[in-house]
């Protein structure tokens, strides 16, 4: 499927928790959806025949300045030979958006990283916690306002 | 001083001082500890493999830090892992000796800046006898820093405790 057809199909379905397309995107075109829906759109999208999207090869945090973070999902499909983006976006008041770790399990320590960096809190995963950094690290360090730490544990931070 | 085992002459008798003889001692097997952090231990490995053969200078790697007389602080040291490191050098018996290799341990290397996650310098939190510059070191780098290292112990004395 084009990914115009994808964007249409998943129109056609879930309506108004398909915001917008850019098709035309470079490098790959992508698709923008409410994070309430994410889950059941994903499902679908993993599950549907002429879909098939077996593989999240990628799901990225995102800080988009002024107080907007996002997810972004890159999907392929190795039955049909096909990709597409989703992206997705709110507040940093109120960052949550379902976890898609029961659709791809791929998604638990991508989630746990987004989490563990960006503060993005994936309702329904299992065992969301750091990945990268110290369990007790303050803060969520490639968010865009973030100032690093004097000191962690007695140690100096800044050069 | 050359080593002692050059000192032999016509009988099977060498005179020295107690200093020279333990120094002798340390400086020819300097057992270093297995653990690398990064890209530089890829080139720890390189130099202690058959090619560079750190095996000539008395220096093989040790798989715990209990056997361990040289930490050789071998890449980034990250926040996360300097704890660790702290643990690991408070196992070492003494004389334990530490080379920091490459830009990273030495001072944070390129996260010197934006490296929120990296401390900059393993110095800050064990003490170093020599350090070695690079990003990573060349193998002949790291051998150059255990000679310097040798000549260091060469010239400590059991009355005039070594610093830290």
């Amino acid at each position: 499927m084009t990914p115009q057809q994808i964007f249409e199909s998943l129109k056609s379905r879930f309506g108004e928790a398909v915001l917008e397309a850019k098709i035309d995107a470079f490098p790959d075109p992508w698709i923008r959806v409410a994070p309430a829906k994410l889950r059941e759109i994903c499902l679908y999208l993993r599950d549907d025949g002429e879909m098939l999207f077996d593989v999240l090869m990628c799901l990225s945090g995102m800080d988009y300045r002024a107080g907007k973070l996002g997810v972004v999902y890159h999907c392929d499909s190795t039955a049909k030979h096909h990709r597409i983006v989703l992206k997705t976006e709110f507040t940093d008041a109120d960052p949550h958006v379902a976890s898609v770790e029961s659709v791809w399990k791929t998604a638990n320590w991508h989630e746990r990283e987004a989490f563990d960096l960006y503060g993005i809190v994936f309702d329904g995963h299992p065992d969301l916690r750091r990945i990268l950094m110290p369990d007790d690290w303050r803060g969520f360090p490639m968010r865009k306002d973030y100032q690093v730490p004097e000191f962690y544990n007695g140690m100096k931070v800044p050069y | 001083m050359g080593l002692l085992d050059q000192k032999f002459e016509n009988s099977n008798i060498v005179i020295t001082s107690m200093d020279n003889l333990l120094n002798w001692a340390r400086l020819s097997s300097l057992w270093g500890m297995q653990f690398g952090l990064a890209c530089c231990a890829i080139e720890m490995m390189a130099t202690g493999a058959s090619h560079y053969d750190l095996d000539r200078f008395g220096t093989f790697f040790r798989g715990t830090p209990r056997q361990s007389d040289v930490m050789i602080v071998a890449g980034t040291v990250t926040l996360k892992m300097a704890s660790r490191i702290r643990v690991l050098y408070d196992q070492m018996s003494e004389p334990r000796y530490v080379i920091s290799m490459g830009s990273c341990s030495n001072c944070g290397g390129p996260y010197w800046e934006h490296g929120y996650h990296v401390l900059k310098g393993v110095d800050r939190i064990i003490p170093v006898d020599v350090y070695v510059p690079g990003c990573p070191p060349r193998p002949e780098a790291l051998m150059e820093g255990l000679l310097k290292l040798q000549e260091k112990i060469r010239t400590e004395s059991l009355v005039r405790k070594k610093s830290a």
